[in-house]
């Protein structure tokens, strides 16, 4: 059962051929299994998942379930779930159990889901590599001494285990596509404002995005759709008709105008990597698409502008956990001041602070202009660059990452190398353009994304290509042999 | 050495919306804490706002009704700083892209004469929650009841020259908010209240002074004495040869004092920043438009309508249209009474308005209403009774709550306007103070007031004054 996709595991569930409470206790007990060796959960949630997967059961007997009953998933622990501990991956938030439900885990839960569990992530979102989580590393399911990439580490590491055929998570900066590439699985996010950012925990509001993770194109697909569109409560959500991604995915790929970035084929990207990339393309070209080079003259700047407005509302956002009303309180404080920089102080970890502080900095009376400001203007021009491409190709597509996984603790004390691994990721988050990683090949056994990159609201397209491609290639039924 | 005042307001008036600005949590005074304050108000992990146009759109009356532009698009942005009642760590704002800018407001000083304050701009914001201190020893509460309420900030130009003036302007303010009915103008309950900044500097002089500002003010009265507190105490440290520090001071009532809360040196940097949760407001014209055609009459049309309708001295009208209520009341009594408003108009500026305020009471609560005035003033009109004895049936209409012709009926109060009665009342008199009469007629004129008190009091007040002065100077005469 636990190598069955989203689409595979429907159907089973509707044949009988397995029970949803059968199907969820194979996986609670794969990721108990699991736990151990990858610690890509921060609560397994058993209890709650066989009593919904009995609620499914019923519902698939009856026969009015809705189209994910009984697929189990596992949520980000940055999305608030009614009544179960949402930590961020942080000692800030390590009691929290929120009292509401996200948007997010609202509509899957009416879709039919059934939640195993919460993953486990960089501290609030804030990494690339899951090391900053307080609950620990995650590793890399194809080599336990790597990192599975972040921040959505948790939720990459388990779907590619196959402890859950698909997951959520987020992306702010590629915390979706980055660990995908790592992971060797496939992770959509979404346009900005495609999916409701009402109840997931915010690092930087402009930025963040709710996707999916999973195996194929096609069950990124199946969770999107309920996921997907606009949200009363938030109001930087669009009104824009949600497509049926499913219906969309075996279009032709005759004519399809692909750009590759010039920038994206730089330096720094691993030669092993570019060559699969190029073999990638090949098979696409073979399905009727043009390839066309185009160049980003601002991209390059994407890593230092993202590195200012993140941090920025990053400080803001997280102003509100102050020991006052939820979340880590440091023991008997002295005074207000006190119980604020102790509170802080104890419940976030290095990374988050370093974010705070460069935030508090660049908006700092003096400094906004040269920073703040200046970083808005370069973003709007970079959108204007994406804006450009799009008027002569239909998406571009180059690599997710410039390497493969790297090994655990080797960049924790180069915070400039980390934030270099989100280079080729970044822009599409400046933009709010939606992106999906597809794996594409292994280099050293170790697995290599490919990005495609289109315009606002082309998720419909973008899944596509990456189902027809799938459709030509194995990459994304490579599993970890530990993992089989 | 002579000394100017120059005084800019920022008036907080609390936007009467039936929800708060960014949540759906009511806004109603005086519920216990924190029942009315939901995970948007307490600032909960994950939660966003959402804008309420109600909000926008009383923030467009109000730009409407003081002449100013009304942006098409403005921004919310954050205003970061840590305080227990700010939940969120920042408190959403206007800054850089306020809704409304460039008004005036016309006021009218105690002297008569006319002056026109400049308004630089007015922003919606979200109000904060307050402490809690009594009964916690030790420990401080927090009641977020409060905390996300629309407020519209109205920022003046430091166009005001002394305290009086101040008033006259937040007074106004006061007057136009409560007629768009976009704020109930409570200021025992905080909905609204005002920060002064205050400088002085020579007369003469260009350059503006150091200033103060002092924060939350929230009486007519408490403005006035503030300010000329914090003038003579700038004086004087300018005086004693000292430097005005610019700071953030407080009025203590009890006291009657500005105390220093923080200098300069101690003030945040809010690090604004535009608010990525909330897109910027965009309206067009027609918005716009659509509100304009649904303003009402505004205070300064209602008292020049007022002026020229009625035949009101400019003083007059002004006092009548003082609120819309008190306006709506005059006319109401204009109207049943058919015509006779300058008798309206003192009666509802003089007595009425005498009894509503030593009584405490809005015009909306008094106890006689505009019907049973007209009816009271149509018996003055028809000479049932006299205007004096009118008073006191309107002291009875004011604690029985009967109508005029009731009382009257029964306490027998109709005027005596038969010359007969008033005739014997005089004879009686006459007898009865012969020493004073023998005066009178030896060319002791004033005594005839001494007569027509004697008669009245003898008629208990009910002859009528212009027939008893006329067979009295008949009778006395001899």
């Amino acid at each position: 059962m636990h190598s069955e996709t989203v689409a595979q595991l429907q159907q089973g569930l509707r044949a009988r051929k397995y029970s949803a409470v059968e199907l969820t206790r194979a996986l609670l007990a794969r990721i108990e299994s699991a736990q151990p060796a990858l610690n890509a959960f921060i609560s397994i949630e058993s209890e709650a998942a066989l009593a919904a997967a009995a609620v499914a059961d019923q519902r698939l007997a009856a026969g009015d379930a809705p189209a994910l009953t009984g697929v189990p998933i596992a949520h980000k622990d940055i999305f608030c779930a009614a009544g179960s501990r949402t930590t961020c991956g942080s000692k800030m938030l390590s009691n929290f159990i929120s009292p509401y439900d996200s948007t997010v885990v609202a509509r899957l839960r009416a879709a039919g889901a059934v939640v195993l569990g919460k993953t486990n992530m960089d501290e609030f979102a804030m990494g690339s590599s899951n090391e900053t989580s307080h609950f620990g590393p995650v590793r890399n399911p194809w080599n336990l001494k790597l990192v599975p990439g972040g921040s959505s580490g948790g939720s990459a590491a388990a779907v590619a285990a196959r402890l859950v055929p698909a997951a959520t998570a987020t992306d702010t900066g590629g915390s979706i596509r980055q660990p995908a590439a790592l992971c060797g699985v496939t992770g959509l996010k979404p346009t900005y404002g495609r999916v409701s950012r009402y109840g997931m925990i915010a690092f930087a509001s402009s930025l963040d995005q709710a996707g999916v993770l999973a195996r194929t194109a096609e069950d990124v697909a199946l969770l999107l759709k309920p996921m997907a569109g606009f949200d009363p409560r938030d109001s930087t959500s669009v009104e824009c008709e949600v497509p049926d991604y499913q219906a969309a995915l075996n279009q032709p790929l005759k004519g399809l105008r692909i750009g590759l970035l010039k920038e994206f084929f730089d330096q720094g990207l691993d030669p092993r990597i570019e060559a699969l990339l190029r073999t990638a393309l090949e098979q696409l070209r073979a399905q009727g698409a043009t390839l066309t080079d185009v160049s980003l003259p601002n991209l390059p700047l994407s890593v230092p502008t993202y590195y200012v407005v993140a941090p920025a509302e990053c400080s803001s956002n997280l102003a509100r956990f102050d020991g006052v009303r939820f979340g880590h309180r440091c023991e008997n404080p002295r005074d207000l001041k006190d119980l604020y920089e102790r509170s802080r102080g104890e419940g976030f970890g290095a990374e988050v602070k370093r974010r705070i502080m460069t935030g508090t900095y660049v908006l700092s009376a003096g400094y906004y202009d040269a920073y703040y400001l200046k970083a808005q203007r370069v973003r709007a021009l970079i959108a204007a660059d994406f804006e450009r491409a799009f008027s002569t190709v239909d998406v571009l597509i180059g690599p997710t990452t410039p390497t493969v996984a790297f090994e655990i603790g080797a960049k924790t004390n180069d915070p400039v190398t980390m934030y270099l691994n989100d280079i080729y990721t970044i822009g599409a988050n400046l933009a709010g353009l939606p992106g999906v990683s597809i794996p594409c090949g292994l280099v050293d056994g170790l697995p290599a994304g490919l990005q495609i990159v289109g315009p606002h609201f082309s998720e419909a397209r973008l899944l596509n290509v990456a189902h027809r491609y799938q459709q030509e290639s194995d990459w994304h039924q490579r599993t970890p042999e530990a993992y089989r | 050495m002579a000394w100017e005042t120059v005084i800019g307001l920022e008036i907080h008036a609390q936007l009467a919306t039936r929800s708060k600005i960014f949540s759906g949590s009511a806004t109603a005074f005086g519920a216990a804490p924190n029942a009315q304050a939901n995970l948007v108000d307490l600032g909960y992990p994950g939660v966003l706002p959402v804008l309420n146009g109600a909000a926008v759109r009383m923030a467009v009356m109000f730009g409407l009704a003081i002449g100013a532009r009304i942006a098409q698009r403005s921004v919310f942005a954050r205003k970061n700083y840590f305080y227990p009642d700010l939940p969120k760590g920042y408190q959403i704002s206007q800054y850089e892209l306020p809704i409304v800018a460039g008004g005036q407001m016309d006021i009218v000083l105690e002297d008569g004469s006319a002056k026109r304050v400049g308004i630089t701009r007015a922003h919606l914001e979200e109000d904060a929650g307050k402490s809690l201190h009594e009964g916690l020893p030790g420990q401080s509460g927090i009641d977020l009841n409060r905390a996300g309420t629309p407020l519209i900030e109205i920022v003046s130009e430091p166009d005001m020259r002394s305290a009086k003036e101040a008033v006259a302007y937040m007074k106004k303010v006061h007057t136009l908010v409560r007629y768009l009915r976009i704020c109930d103008g409570n200021m025992q309950e905080g909905s609204f209240r005002c920060d002064a900044n205050v400088s002085v500097r020579q007369v003469g002089s260009e350059k503006l002074g150091t200033r103060a500002e002092i924060k939350n003010i929230n009486s007519f009265r408490f403005v006035e004495k503030a300010i000329n507190y914090e003038v003579a105490r700038q004086i004087e440290v300018l005086e004693g040869g000292g430097k005005v520090v610019q700071e953030t001071r407080l009025y203590d009532p009890d006291r009657a004092e500005t105390r220093s809360m923080r200098s300069k040196e101690e003030a945040n940097d809010y690090r604004y920043f535009p608010d990525p949760d909330l897109l910027p407001v965009e309206i067009d014209n027609a918005y716009i438009e659509g509100i304009r055609a649904q303003l009402p009459e505004l205070p300064d049309q209602k008292a020049q309508r007022f002026a020229t309708q009625y035949g009101l001295s400019h003083y007059d009208a002004l006092v009548l249209t003082a609120s819309s209520e008190l306006a709506d009341y005059f006319e109401q009594v204009v109207q049943k009474l058919g015509g006779e408003p300058k008798l309206a108009a003192n009666w509802v500026s003089g007595d009425l308005s005498g009894f509503l305020n030593r009584d405490g009471l809005e015009i909306t609560h008094s106890r006689v209403d505009a019907a049973a005035l007209a009816g009271l003033l149509a018996r003055v009109r028809d000479n049932t009774i006299s205007g004096k004895i009118a008073k006191d049936v309107f002291e009875a209409m004011w604690q029985d709550q009967q109508s005029a012709d009731a009382i009257i009926a029964a306490r027998g109060l109709q005027q005596i306007t038969d010359d007969g009665p008033i005739e014997q009342a005089i004879a009686a008199v006459m007898a009865a103070n012969p020493a004073q009469l023998a005066d009178y007629r030896s060319g002791k004129d004033k005594l005839f007031g001494f007569f027509v008190g004697q008669v009245m009091k003898a008629t208990q007040g009910k002859a009528n004054p212009a027939r008893l002065n006329e067979l009295l100077k008949k009778l006395l005469s001899g």
